[in-house]
């Protein structure tokens, strides 16, 4: 029972009305962005029929605004397009690295931020960016807009926050003001296209004299799904982000993951390597900070 | 359910076919479109095999569906060579002999054009890197990265 289709709607409304419509109908419905997960998936381990509804179509899901207080990127941008905005780069390295660590170039033309957090693996490299930078989801409704920050936006391995009805339209990101800055860091064991044995994403914020007077630190691919640290944070605000703030931050993602052991790595070995890559994180982005 | 019908752009050419909603790019542009240029590697994205260009951006065919291609410009390595024969970066494989069996080639050639396209002079490193999303497992790549180098700077000379 039951058959392939595909839909392309043009705006957030349409794509709602088709979402709706093939629920109804008794359909499953999958959002298309770039499709580098879903066409896999499609012929491994999720054969089923479904209709894909295209979200590159969608007028919404393809605007970047960089405005005063935030920043908006669609969630059907790719990722080489956000690499070769030297304006985002500039304003959120962190967020822009850890979507340019995913894949080949072939992999960039495609793939989206947005599709990224859909797919919900506790491995996705840009999960921990998104929350370091506060970055909330957009995700329309039937009932209209709703907000989702994107620490609450994945529920477990593959399953998230979306009803059957709704979708992600993108990020509102507030934008860093004065000497804020973020970066992104993961450990695989070559220097690109694998998944995560582990990954950290720290923002911070320093005053006149370069203490932190605020952090936010997330951990990936140590838990079901990304974490905040909180007391990683709190080691750094109030320091200088010196070498034992860096240390006590470390110390606090390491407690703070619960991974697994599986072919990348052991329990013991991703909790050493997680704060390592905080402690890293924390350093590129005090001194992107300073250099502001 | 019924194929649908996929108005395009290949190679310069007004190109209209019918595809299954679920029929990749790939499967279209081989069995359906006869352009046979265009290989399956591993059908999973992680060999490049399949690459093509959709509006001067590379992508791997085997990632998109026949559909995606409405309203879009796709250069396959079919459109790679002029009227007047092969393509300075189709020369330079066939000289430094960047190639054996042949069947990641067609992608490596098309990666190298959408590089050399946005590129015109790029290092060791960037070639390198850019070329990552396309494997070859005869070559060891050295020569491949030679015939990249000469390219350029045959097309710069060009130029």
């Amino acid at each position: 029972m039951g058959a392939y289709a595909y839909r392309a709607p043009s705006s957030v409304e349409e794509a709602l009305s088709t979402l709706a419509a093939e629920a109804a109908a008794g359909n499953r419905a999958q959002m298309l962005a770039g499709g580098t997960d879903v066409m896999v998936q499609m012929r491994s381990i999720d054969k089923g029929p479904r209709t894909f509804v295209d979200v590159k179509h969608v007028a919404e899901a393809n605007e970047l605004r960089i405005g005063d207080d935030d920043v908006f990127i669609g969630a059907a941008i790719a990722s080489a397009v956000l690499n070769e905005n030297d304006e985002l780069k500039s304003i959120l390295p962190g967020l822009i690295e850890a979507a340019d660590l995913i894949g080949s170039t072939q992999i960039q033309g495609r793939a989206t931020i947005g599709g990224n957090l859909c797919n919900s693996s506790p491995a996705g490299d840009t999960i921990p960016a998104l929350i370091a930078c506060g970055a909330v989801c957009v995700i329309a409704s039937p009932g209209g807009e709703r907000e989702v920050p994107t620490e609450d936006f994945v529920t477990g391995v593959g399953t998230n926050v979306l009803e059957p009805t709704e979708f992600l339209v993108g990020f509102k990101i507030p934008r860093p003001k004065g000497r804020s800055s973020d970066a992104y860091l993961r450990f695989i064991p070559r220097t690109e296209m694998d998944i995560a044995v582990c990954g950290a994403g720290v923002a911070l914020t320093l005053d006149g004299s370069g203490v932190c007077t605020a952090a936010k630190v997330s951990i990936g691919a140590v838990a079901i799904t990304a974490l905040v640290v909180p007391d990683a944070a709190g080691a750094l605000v109030g320091t200088t982000v010196d070498d034992g703030a860096l240390a006590a931050a470390a110390d606090a993602s390491s407690a703070l993951a619960k991974p697994i052991t599986d072919k990348r790595g052991t329990v013991e070995y991703r909790k050493k390597v997680v704060g390592v890559l905080t402690k890293r994180a924390g350093a590129i982005a005090r001194d992107r900070a300073l250099a502001l | 359910m019924s194929k649908q019908h996929v108005s395009t752009t290949i190679n310069g050419d007004a190109v209209e076919f019918l595809c299954e909603p679920h029929q990749s790019l790939l499967d279209v542009l081989r069995d359906e479109l006869g352009l046979t240029g265009t290989k399956e590697g591993c059908a999973t994205g992680d060999c490049g095999a399949c690459s093509v260009m959709i509006d001067g951006r590379l992508v791997c065919s085997c990632l998109m569906l026949g559909v995606e291609a409405e309203g879009v410009d796709v250069t396959t390595i079919e459109g790679i060579a002029g009227a007047d024969g092969l393509h300075v970066i189709q020369e330079k494989y066939l000289e430094h002999a960047a190639l054996q069996c042949g069947i990641c080639t067609p992608g490596f050639i098309v990666a190298t054009k959408a590089l050399l396209d946005r590129n015109p002079d790029p290092d060791e490193t960037t070639i390198r890197y850019w070329l990552a999303g396309n494997l070859c497992r005869c070559t060891g790549y050295d020569k491949i990265i030679r015939a990249v180098q000469d390219a350029a700077q045959n097309l710069a000379y060009e130029a």
